[in-house]
C-alpha cells in the first residue's frame, strides 16, 4: 500500500515543481521517489498478505513482483526520457506527472481483490494513457492516435464493465474470492448471465492488452504517440494488463476454464499469426515493433490458455523478457530517429560501424524479442512452450514454433541493417543515460539467459 | 578435471581476443586454439576407452524446471572433441594469409562457435544440448554475413531460417520427453529409460530427425547449403562442413535413435533412402560444377549423405565408420577447401575451366592437392578409404541393392574429384596460371598437417576406431533392448 502512496502522491509533488519553473530537478526527484516506491514494494515480499480494505486490495509476492517489475520499467523509461520530453513540449513536468499516474493505476492492477479496483485501475491507467498518446498537440498523427485510443478505449471498457455487472449479477458480488466460491457451490449452473459475463470481460481484457481480433488500435496509437510512450505503452502497461488478467481468471474463473479457455486459445492463435504476419511486411522500425508486440501479447496469453502452478512465474518471465528488450529497441529508435529524422529500417543501415556498442545492444534486444538461447526472451518463449505442452496443447505450440520461425525475419532485419547493409553515416551521439540504461539492460537479458531462477521462482 | 573447463576456456579466449588489437588477434586466437588442443589431448590421455561417461559434471542449473548442468566425455564425444579441437587452430592456421577487417571479432566468434560445438558434443542434458545446438549457430551466422560474398544477406537468412526451423521443433520434442520422464528432469539417460509407445516414438523421431537432417544436409533439406558455402568466408566454410555439420550426424547417433528407436524402425528406411537419393543427386550436380568451391559443397552433401545411410544402417560397421569417417571428412573437406583459397586468392577465380597446368609451377601445392582428393575419393590407405569402406560394409549388412547404390559414390567421387584436378592442376598453364606461386610458411604448415592426418588414420585408424568402439556398442545394445520393450 505504501508503494500505491508513493507513486500517488509523487505526481503531485511534480506538478508542483513544474510550477515553480524547477525543470532540472524534475527527474532526480521522480527518480528518487520511485526508488522509494520500489523499496516498500520490496518490503512487502513474503510477508503472507491477506486482502485489506473490505477485500479491496491484495498485495501478496504477485502483487509485489509484477509492482517491482512495472517500477523498474518505467524508470529505466525515463532515463530514456532525459532530454527527450523537451524536444516535445514545454510542459514536462504533466509528463512525468502523467506517467506516474498511469503507473498508480498498474499497481492497483496488479493488486486488486474486487472487480471494481481492477476497472479503477484499468481506468487511472488508460485515461493517463489516453492523453500521453496525444501530447503531442499540434501534431496530426499525435492527436489521431489519441482519438482512436480513447474511442476504441472506451468501447471496451464499456464491455469489462457490462461483463463485471453480469457476474455481479450472478454471483452477488465483486469479491474474487466470493466468486470462486460461488463458482465452486454452483458447479452445474448454466448461467447465461455469467457466461456472457466471463465473455464480455475477456473481451474488455483482450482489447487492453492488444490481443487479435481487438488489436486494430495498435499500430496507429502506437505509431501516433511519442515514442518513448509507445515504449511505455508496450511494456510496463502490456504487462500490468496480462498480470490483471491472469489474476482474474486464475482465482475466480479457474474452475470454469473449460468454457473459456477454447476462446483464448482461438484468440491466442489469431493473435500470433495477425501480429506476426503483419509485422513482416513493415517498412518502419516502429510500426514493426508495434506489431510484434503483439504477436507477444499471443505467447502470452500461452499462460493463460494453459494456466497451472508456473503461470504466474511464466507471465512473469516473459513479460520481463519482453519489457527489457522492448526498451532497448525504443531507446535506439529514439538515437536513430533523432539523427535519421526516420523510423524506416534503412535509418539502421550501417549504424555497427560507427555505434558498435548500440548495434550490439540492439542486436542482444532483437535476438531476445526472436527468442534465441541465452537470452532472456528463449526462457520466456521455453516457459510457454512447456506449460502449454504440459497440457497437452501440441498444435499450440507447433502453432508458435511457426510463428517463432517468421518472427526471425524481421527482428534480423534490423541487425542485418546495422552489420551488413552500408551507408554513409556519422556516429550517433548516445547520451550517459541512454549507456546505463542499455548496459544495465543488456546485462539482464544476459544474466536471465543464462540463470532464469533469479527471477523465475518469485512468485 | 571435469569437461567444464574444456566447455569455458573458449568463451573466455573469446573475450581474450576482444581486448586485443585487430594485427595480432589472430595469434591470440591461435594460442587459445592449441592451449584447447592440449587439454583435449590431456583429457584424452587420461581417457579409458569403455563406455562409462569419463570428466563428468552434473550441478543443477534451473532446479524448478529440472535442467542440470550435465555434460561429460563417452567414447562418441572423445572423437568429436578432438576433432573439434584439431580443426579450430587448423582452421585459424589457413587464415594467417587473410587479412580480414575488424579481425578479432572474427576471431571471438569463431571461438564462441567451439564453445557451442563442444557442448553439444559433450552434453548429457537435453536443455544444455538444445543451448549449445543455437549457440553454435548465432556466430557462424555473423562470420558468414559479415565476411561472406556478394549474396551473403540473403543466403545467410535462409540458412538461418532453416536450421533455427529445425531445431525448433527439436526443442519441442526435447520439452515432450521431459515431460515423459517420471523424474522431470532433462537427463539423457532418463530419457533412454522412458518407455514410449510406438506412436509417440514416431513424432519424436520425425521432430528430431528434421533438426537433423537440417543441419547435415540429407536430401532434400539441403538447399541452404551450396549456397551458404559458397558465399561465406572460407574460413567459414571450413567451421560449417568441416565440425557443424557433424553436429547433425552426432545428434542422430546420440539422441535420435536411441531416444526414438521404435520410431527409427518406422521412418529409418524413408531416411536411409532419402541419404543414398542425395549421394547420387549431389554427385551429379558436382559433377556439372565449374565453380570449384560450389563443386566440394556438393561433394560434401554427397559424402554426409554415405555417412548418414551408414548410421541408419544401425549397426557396428555402419555406425563405427561415420565415427572415422566424420574425423577424415573434416580433415578432407576443411583440406579442399584451403586448396580453393589458396586458388582464389592468387588468381582471384574458381571457375575450373580457366586453370590448368598449375602443377608445373607449383609443385609442392601439386602434391598437396592430390594428396587431399585422393583421401576424399577414398583411396586405400588414406583416411578416407577407412570410414567409406566401414560405411558401406553397414549399409550391406542392411540391403545389399543399396550398399550398391551407395558404393557408387566413389566412383562418383572419383570422376568428379579427378576431373577437378586434372582440369585444375595437369595441361597447359596459360596467362592466369603462370602466376601462380607455390606455397610457403603458414600454407605449407597447414597443408602439411592435413596431409599428414590423411596418411596416419589412413594407414593406421585402430586408435581412433578403439575410443568409440565400446560406447558405440553400448548404445547399439541401448536400442535393441529398447525394441524388445516398446509396447506397439
Amino acid at each position: 500500500m505504501t508503494t500505491l502512496i508513493i507513486i500517488s502522491v509523487l505526481p503531485i509533488v511534480l506538478l508542483y515543481l513544474g510550477l515553480y519553473k524547477a525543470q532540472k530537478a524534475l527527474l532526480p526527484v521522480t527518480i528518487v521517489g520511485m526508488l522509494i516506491a520500489l523499496a516498500a514494494a520490496v518490503m512487502q515480499w513474503n510477508t503472507n498478505a491477506q486482502p485489506i480494505y473490505n477485500g479491496m486490495m491484495l498485495f501478496d509476492n504477485f502483487s509485489v513482483v509484477f509492482s517491482v517489475g512495472s517500477i523498474v520499467s518505467t524508470i529505466l523509461i525515463l532515463m530514456l526520457s532525459k532530454g527527450y520530453f523537451e524536444k516535445i513540449s514545454s510542459h514536462i513536468a504533466e509528463y512525468y506527472a502523467i506517467i506516474l499516474f498511469s503507473l498508480a493505476g498498474i499497481i492497483v492492477m496488479v493488486s486488486f481483490h474486487n472487480l471494481t479496483m481492477l476497472f479503477v485501475g484499468i481506468e487511472i491507467m488508460s485515461v493517463s494513457l489516453y492523453i500521453l498518446a496525444g501530447i503531442r498537440k499540434n501534431d496530426f498523427a499525435s492527436n489521431e492516435a489519441a482519438l482512436k485510443y480513447f474511442l476504441m478505449g472506451a468501447f471496451s471498457t464499456g464491455f469489462l464493465l457490462f461483463g463485471i455487472t453480469l457476474i455481479y449479477g450472478s454471483t452477488g458480488s465483486f469479491d474474487l474470492d466470493v466468486i470462486r466460491d460461488w463458482v465452486v457451490t454452483h458447479p452445474k449452473s448454466h448461467d447465461a448471465l455469467f457466461y456472457t459475463g466471463i465473455l464480455l470481460i475477456i473481451v474488455g481484457l483482450c482489447f487492453k492488452v492488444g490481443a487479435a481480433p481487438f488489436h486494430f488500435w495498435t499500430p496507429d496509437v502506437y505509431e501516433g504517440a511519442p515514442a518513448l510512450i509507445t515504449a511505455f505503452m508496450s511494456t510496463v502497461v502490456k504487462a500490468a494488463g496480462f498480470a490483471a488478467f491472469y489474476r482474474l481468471f486464475s482465482v475466480s474463473f479457474s474452475t470454469v476454464s473449460s468454457f473459456w479457455s477454447p476462446v483464448i486459445l482461438v484468440i491466442t492463435i489469431a493473435t500470433l499469426f495477425i501480429g506476426n504476419i503483419t509485422a513482416l511486411y513493415q517498412q518502419s522500425f516502429k510500426r514493426m515493433l508495434a506489431f510484434s508486440s503483439i504477436s507477444h501479447a499471443g505467447y502470452l496469453l500461452f499462460a493463460i490458455v494453459a494456466l497451472g502452478a508456473a503461470s504466474a512465474n511464466s507471465i512473469f518471465v516473459y513479460a520481463t523478457a519482453y519489457s527489457i528488450a522492448s526498451i532497448i529497441a525504443f531507446g535506439a529508435l529514439v538515437l536513430v530517429r533523432q539523427q535519421t529524422g526516420t523510423d524506416n529500417f534503412e535509418g539502421f543501415n550501417g549504424l555497427a560501424r560507427k555505434n558498435p556498442f548500440l548495434a550490439f545492444a540492439l542486436t542482444i534486444s532483437m535476438l531476445s524479442l526472436a527468442g534465441i538461447p541465452l537470452t532472456a526472451g528463449f526462457i520466456g518463449k521455453f516457459f510457454m512452450f512447456s506449460g502449454a505442452l504440459l497440457q497437452y496443447k501440441y498444435l499450440m505450440v507447433i502453432i508458435a514454433v511457426i510463428n517463432a520461425i517468421i518472427s526471425i525475419f524481421y527482428y534480423f532485419r534490423v541487425i542485418i541493417a546495422m552489420y551488413f547493409r552500408s551507408a554513409e553515416r556519422t556516429e550517433v551521439l548516445v547520451p550517459a543515460y541512454y549507456k546505463f540504461v542499455f548496459g544495465f539492460s543488456v546485462l539482464v537479458t544476459i544474466a536471465i539467459g543464462i540463470y532464469p531462477e533469479l527471477i523465475s521462482r518469485l512468485i | 578435471m571435469t569437461v567444464s573447463i574444456l566447455l569455458f576456456l573458449p568463451i573466455l579466449a573469446a573475450l581474450a581476443v576482444l581486448l586485443f588489437k585487430n594485427e595480432v588477434a589472430k595469434h591470440v586466437a591461435m594460442f587459445f586454439a592449441i592451449a584447447e588442443l592440449a587439454l583435449a589431448l590431456y583429457f584424452l590421455n587420461g581417457f579409458v576407452a569403455d563406455a562409462s561417461l569419463q570428466y563428468s559434471i552434473d550441478v543443477p542449473w534451473i532446479k524448478q524446471f529440472g535442467i542440470y548442468f550435465k555434460a561429460g566425455i563417452d567414447g562418441i564425444s572423445m572423437v568429436m572433441v578432438l576433432l573439434t579441437t584439431v580443426l579450430v587452430p587448423l582452421i585459424i592456421l589457413t587464415t594467417y594469409e587473410h587479412q580480414y577487417k575488424n579481425a578479432k571479432a572474427f576471431y571471438a566468434l569463431i571461438l564462441f562457435m567451439q564453445a557451442g560445438l563442444l557442448t553439444v558434443f559433450t552434453a548429457f542434458d537435453g536443455f544444455l544440448f538444445y543451448v549449445g545446438w543455437e549457440a553454435a549457430l548465432i556466430p557462424i551466422y555473423f562470420i558468414c554475413a559479415l565476411w561472406g560474398g556478394e549474396n551473403r544477406i540473403r543466403v545467410n537468412i535462409k540458412f538461418f531460417i532453416y536450421t533455427f526451423a529445425g531445431s525448433l521443433f527439436m526443442l519441442v520434442a526435447i520439452i515432450y520427453l521431459y515431460l515423459q520422464t517420471p523424474t522431470k528432469d532433462y537427463d539423457l539417460e532418463h530419457f533412454y529409460a522412458l518407455s514410449l509407445d510406438a506412436k509417440q516414438q514416431s513424432w519424436v523421431f520425425l521432430a528430431f530427425f528434421l533438426a537433423f537432417a537440417i543441419k547435415m544436409p540429407i536430401f532434400p533439406f539441403h538447399t541452404w547449403q551450396p549456397d551458404t558455402y559458397t558465399e561465406a568466408p572460407t574460413a567459414g566454410t571450413m567451421m560449417l562442413s568441416g565440425i557443424m555439420l557433424k553436429m547433425g550426424i552426432y545428434g542422430v547417433i546420440r539422441w535420435l535413435i536411441p531416444n526414438a528407436p521404435v520410431g527409427f524402425l518406422t521412418w529409418g528406411n524413408i531416411a536411409i533412402i532419402l541419404s543414398v537419393i542425395g549421394i547420387i543427386y549431389a554427385s551429379i550436380i558436382a559433377f556439372k560444377q565449374t565453380d570449384g568451391k560450389r563443386l566440394v559443397a556438393y561433394s560434401s552433401i554427397a559424402h554426409v549423405g554415405l555417412i548418414a545411410a551408414g548410421i541408419f544402417a544401425w549397426n557396428i560397421y555402419g555406425v563405427q565408420g561415420a565415427m572415422i569417417q566424420m574425423v577424415s571428412h573434416g580433415i578432407n573437406v576443411v583440406g579442399m577447401f584451403f586448396i580453393w583459397d589458396i586458388i582464389s586468392r592468387r588468381l582471384n577465380t574458381r571457375d575450373i575451366d580457366k586453370l590448368g597446368g598449375i602443377a608445373k609451377v607449383a609443385p609442392n601445392f601439386a602434391i598437396a592437392f592430390l594428396i587431399i582428393v585422393l583421401g576424399t575419393v577414398a583411396l586405400p590407405l588414406t583416411n578416407g578409404f577407412v570410414g567409406e569402406f566401414l560405411l558401406l560394409r553397414g549399409v550391406f549388412g542392411w540391403s545389399i541393392p543399396t550398399a550398391a547404390i551407395a558404393g557408387t559414390t566413389i566412383i562418383l567421387g572419383a570422376v568428379y574429384m579427378l576431373r577437378m584436378y586434372k582440369n585444375v592442376m595437369q595441361g597447359e598453364l596459360n596467362e592466369l596460371t603462370a602466376t601462380f606461386t607455390d606455397i610457403k610458411g603458414s600454407e605449407k604448415l597447414a597443408l602439411g598437417i592435413i596431409c599428414a592426418l590423411i596418411i596416419v588414420i589412413g594407414v593406421y585408424p585402430q586408435p581412433l576406431l578403439h575410443i568409440s568402439e565400446a560406447s558405440v556398442t553400448n548404445l547399439l545394445e541401448t536400442v535393441s533392448h529398447k525394441f524388445i520393450t516398446t509396447k506397439f
